[in-house]
């Protein structure tokens, strides 16, 4: 009993410290838990929110480019797909029967919706088709509660509904390259587009907008259960170019017939690119959906170079055309109009004999006739008694020698030489006979047809620097009032700097010009406008790419319909219109083309003179033009 | 009390008849306090697995209320039978445990990566469960015959000794760290309770301890994982720290009350793993925050005050170790479990008794307290301690 009792009273004892020691560990749990609940609850509380919440990226839709009249050159195109969701349907096989029936769906694209089920997770959609017709789209949905597990995604895709009709300033879009990725994680949305040339490129950031999120709540393994709040974004915006769409049209299908050329039409007084053409072209709608390998390939191995803007990216001897800035300069350094040359069809210099492109001469030239003829001989001797500097320093003035600023990518420069510039780019010392063969636009000249079309303008517009553009500036919708319209109103003068010239040299320069054109005995006579009012004035231009030696010279000039295309000169034109109040202003290249009156200037009189017809400008009862328009 | 020696010394149930209670005075005699803060905690356990299957009754609350009926009324029939019917057949009752162990060591099914099912079709039945209980019921009978100069001699505990460890190395063999772990708990928690000097708990501590290098080698590599992941659970998010990490993550996010019921982002968004088994404490925890936590907690505290109760008021040397030690196993599961979701402890399989889904575990629990209360009822039997043959 003594041994019981004994028993019994550390059975208490121990009984009482296992009771403490339990009270002391469910003290522990209280604890943890109120360490975990109250002082770690905010962290823990932001961990699961991270857990279950999602930010998924909304793409915006990528503004349309369109053309000053609101006409859409560049759109988006819904391109509907349909997918199946396999955890939506109990029996796949039957679904995907019962969809072959409105839409077929072969062998092989079976085997591979039926592989990809079995790989991807349950709720993942498998495309089933792409690129659906808008009938196929809507008997689907029509049939929509038959297909369990069958739905419709839409896909945006770019669309170019003139297709390569301004390819070159429109440019295309393209998947996100490796270095286009700047941490935006837009950029890395599967199939997002990103501009890569044109203004597609120019004005990427505005076209693409911003992106949208939304927030959705999902699951341990990833499936969506539901969205919690969304934010659409910011779509592109729209953007007006200032190109007039069938102008282009026009100056593209001009064009056509060539190999390879462009053309630029400029407005003298606002600086607006209303059309940009160059061939051969390409089609950009292509690229968004992506190059076969065998595509790329003839695209970038064409001799033609069918992705280049030649207007922006292709560099030429301006020969003749340049004679304009030559005759401006010998004036500017005290040289008049009426300073006469000979022209026997040659002239010496040393040992060297210069040929005028005239073999027989011209005779006795002022400086106006000796634009209408393009004297090569009267040129050689302004050169020769300007220099070289003088020459370069007012080819310059007027854009040349240095990318003009138009806002798109790829502009080259181009090459105005002087003796500065020989020094420092090929370390030799200037020789005369370097000036005379610039006086004639040959050498080391190099200009971009963008160049040359600026040039022609700031010459038509009276001296102002005007700056091209393509994206419209202001709210307008139609064409921008001539400063002359208004007969009654005040005369308004471009809104760009004066260029600081002698009125009465650049008139002389004007008179060449419209001689070139406009008088029996000019080279461009025989592709004058002829319309009243609608008169354009003109320089031309033949450069050549080849030496001609002494001995072909003594045997004949071969003719260019006898060399091989690489050989042949380059055909330039440049020109404006309508001569008594300038508007508009085109240059034309055509490469390897032969002479520039003969290839060259019906293409720019042609284009001058659809530029006139569509201008909205002969609607006004007291502009000029307008009477002269046919209705 | 004069013939409490007496009594003791001579077979009970041959001559004490009049200790027999009738069947309703045994009815009477239930405490039906502690039978209803037990239904209570499963009432809590049915509301969390209807939550754990997003707002239904299948495919867990249904069977689980099934398996609290089934469990209840066992507790019920092992209550009314004489506290003296276990005494005689715990040994039988432990052997019975030991061979269905031994069964699942040979033939048992594997799951888990651990053998710990007995697959009968129809249910499985879990033998170490039912050993957790045998072995209070073995060990209760045991030191109930030792009296108090044995227990202070080193021998006759080397029998003891032999009872808990022959099972808890069977178990680590499935192997379930958690499990063996538990009747080494129980074990001792009955060997202190009887009054095994303190000096040999720590002898044997000390040799525990200088085991465990020895012990680590025979670790198998997901149960070293548990343990290293336990010292640094954030290291390896996505690995082997995911659970216990999300759990931490649910309990924290829940705060003082909770995101409500059936509002368990975490849980229901299929973050928390084994949402209806062992980290169903966590659910409750995030649904119903800290406040929800402690009064379960408090439950099962009242449920063992309710056994400290009943086992002091116990005459008999049997009725107090087996209540203490039922007791006692109920909160060595709860501790560990809820320590261990909240990361306090490394990751071990043991279930929250009552709440976790789970036959076997509720079954064998209830039977467990069915003891309980058949100590509560048999309070004053006298039951001899060297009568060996009473009836």
């Amino acid at each position: 009993m003594q041994q019981d009792k004994e028993l019994y009273r550390t059975f208490g004892r121990r009984a009482a410290i296992l009771a403490g020691t339990k009270a002391v560990l469910f003290g522990a749990l209280a604890a943890r838990m109120y360490y975990l609940q109250v002082v770690e609850a905010d962290r823990y509380a932001l961990l699961a929110e991270e857990n279950r919440i999602n930010l998924r990226l909304l793409p915006p839709p990528r503004g349309r480019i369109l053309d000053r009249f609101g006409l859409p050159l560049a759109t988006n195109d819904q391109n509907f797909r349909v997918v199946v969701v396999a955890e939506q349907t109990d029996d796949l096989e039957g679904t995907l029967q019962a969809l072959g029936r409105l839409l077929p769906i072969d062998v092989l694209n079976h085997d591979r919706i039926r592989k990809e089920v079995g790989k991807k997770r349950a709720f993942v959609p498998i495309t089933v088709q792409e690129d659906l017709d808008w009938p196929v789209v809507a008997r689907i949905e029509v049939n929509a509660p038959d297909l369990p597990g069958i739905s419709i995604e839409a896909e945006q895709s770019r669309n170019y509904p003139f297709g390569g009709a301004a390819a070159h300033v429109l440019g295309y879009v393209g998947a996100v390259s490796e270095a286009e990725l700047t941490g935006d994680p837009l950029l890395e949305l599967p199939g997002f587009r990103v501009g890569k040339s044109g203004v597609e490129k120019q004005y990427d950031m505005a076209l693409r907008g911003s992106a949208g999120n939304s927030q959705v709540e999902v699951n341990a393994v990833g499936r969506v259960i539901r969205e919690l709040s969304r934010d659409d974004g910011k779509p592109g915006q729209d953007l007006y170019t200032s190109l007039d769409m069938p102008l282009q049209s026009f100056v593209q299908q001009r064009l056509a017939a060539e190999l390879s050329g462009s053309a630029v039409v400029i407005d003298v007084m606002t600086g607006e690119i209303l059309a940009m053409g160059s061939t051969p072209t390409f089609d950009p709608t292509l690229f968004d959906r992506g190059l076969t390998s065998a595509e790329w390939q003839s695209l970038i191995g064409d001799k033609f170079r069918p992705l280049s803007n030649k207007t922006l990216g292709g560099q030429y001897a301006p020969g003749s055309t340049f004679k304009v800035m030559v005759a401006l300069a010998a004036q500017a350094s005290g040289i008049g109009p009426d300073h006469t040359v000979f022209c026997p069809g040659f002239t010496t210099l040393g040992n060297a004999r210069f040929h005028c492109w005239k073999k027989e001469g011209h005779g006795q030239l002022n400086m106006v006739g000796g634009l209408r003829h393009s004297c090569d001989v009267y040129f050689y001797d302004l050169a020769r008694r300007t220099g070289i500097d003088a020459i370069a320093e007012m080819a310059r003035r007027f854009g040349l020698g240095r990318p003009v600023g138009l806002d798109l990518p790829g502009e080259r420069p181009g090459v105005i030489p002087d003796r500065a510039w020989k020094e420092a780019f090929l370390g030799d010392i200037w020789h005369p006979g370097e000036t005379l063969v610039a006086g004639i636009g040959q050498g080391f000249i190099q200009t971009t047809p963008l160049q040359l079309a600026v040039m022609c303008a700031r010459i038509a517009n009276g001296g102002y620097a005007v700056e091209p553009h393509v994206q419209r500036q202001g709210e307008f919708m139609g064409l921008p009032a001539h400063p002359e319209a208004d007969a009654n109103g005040p005369v308004e003068l471009p809104p760009f700097p004066s260029l600081g010239l002698v009125p009465e040299h650049l008139g002389i320069v004007i008179e060449g010009m419209n001689e070139v054109s406009n008088d029996p005995r000019g080279t461009a006579y025989r592709v004058r406008i002829e319309a009243p009012g609608m008169e354009m004035a003109a320089k031309t231009g033949t450069s050549q790419v080849r030496r001609i030696t002494m001995s072909e010279r003594l045997a004949g000039v071969r003719k260019n319909e006898d060399l091989p295309w690489e050989q042949r000169d380059h055909a330039l034109f440049i020109g404006f219109a309508p001569v008594q109040s300038p508007r508009y202003a085109v240059a034309v290249v055509i490469e390897h083309g032969g002479g520039g009156s003969k290839i060259a200037g019906p293409i720019a009189r042609d284009i001058l003179l659809e530029a006139q017809l569509r201008d909205p400008a002969r609607r006004r009862p007291n502009g000029a033009v307008s009477k002269m328009a046919p209705a | 009390m004069t013939n409490w020696l007496m009594l003791a010394g001579k077979p009970v149930g041959a001559s004490g008849r009049q200790e027999d209670k009738s069947l309703g005075e045994k009815i009477r005699g239930i405490s039906w306090g502690l039978v209803l803060l037990l239904t209570a905690i499963a009432g809590v356990g049915f509301a969390m697995l209807y939550s754990a299957a997003s707002g239904h009754f299948e495919p867990w609350m249904s069977r689980q209320m099934m398996r609290f009926a089934i469990g209840l009324l066992l507790m019920l029939g092992v209550a009314i039978l004489d506290l003296r019917f276990w005494l005689r057949y715990a040994y039988l009752f432990y052997l019975f445990a030991f061979a269905l162990l031994v069964f699942v060591e040979v033939e048992g099914q594997i799951g888990m990566g651990a053998q710990r099912w007995i697959d009968l079709g129809a249910f499985q039945i879990q033998p170490s469960e039912i050993m957790k209980i045998a072995l209070v019921l073995a060990l209760a009978r045991y030191f109930h015959r030792l009296d108090f100069d044995a227990i202070g001699k080193p021998l006759p505990l080397f029998v003891p000794i032999g009872l808990v460890l022959t099972p808890a190395g069977l178990v680590l063999l499935q192997p379930d760290l958690g499990t063996a772990g538990m009747l080494l708990l129980i074990g001792a928690a009955m060997f202190f309770l009887a009054g095994v000097k303190l000096w040999k708990f720590v002898v044997v501590g000390l040799l525990g301890l200088g085991a465990i290098p020895v012990g680590w080698e025979f670790l198998r590599d997901y149960q070293r994982q548990r343990v290293l992941t336990f010292l640094n659970p954030e290291s390896d998010p996505l690995g082997s720290g995911y659970h216990i990490l999300q759990s931490k993550i649910a309990f924290g996010s829940g705060g003082v009350f909770g995101k409500g019921f059936l509002m368990g982002t975490q849980s229901h968004l299929n973050f928390l793993p084994e949402r209806q088994t062992d980290f169903i404490f966590t659910m409750l925890a995030e649904e119903f925050g800290m406040a929800g936590g402690l009064v379960l907690l408090g439950l099962y505290g009242l449920v063992i005050l309710y056994g400290y109760a009943i086992a002091m008021r116990s005459r008999n040397q049997f009725g107090r170790l087996l209540a203490l030690g039922i007791t006692s196993s109920l909160f060595f599961y709860v501790f560990i479990n809820t320590a261990m979701v909240m990361g306090l402890i490394p990751v071990v399989g043991v279930p929250l008794p009552l709440i976790s889904y789970g036959g076997t575990a509720m079954l064998t629990l209830l039977m467990g307290f069915g003891f309980v209360l058949s100590v509560n009822i048999h309070r004053d039997t006298r039951i001899g301690q060297h009568s060996f043959d009473e009836g």
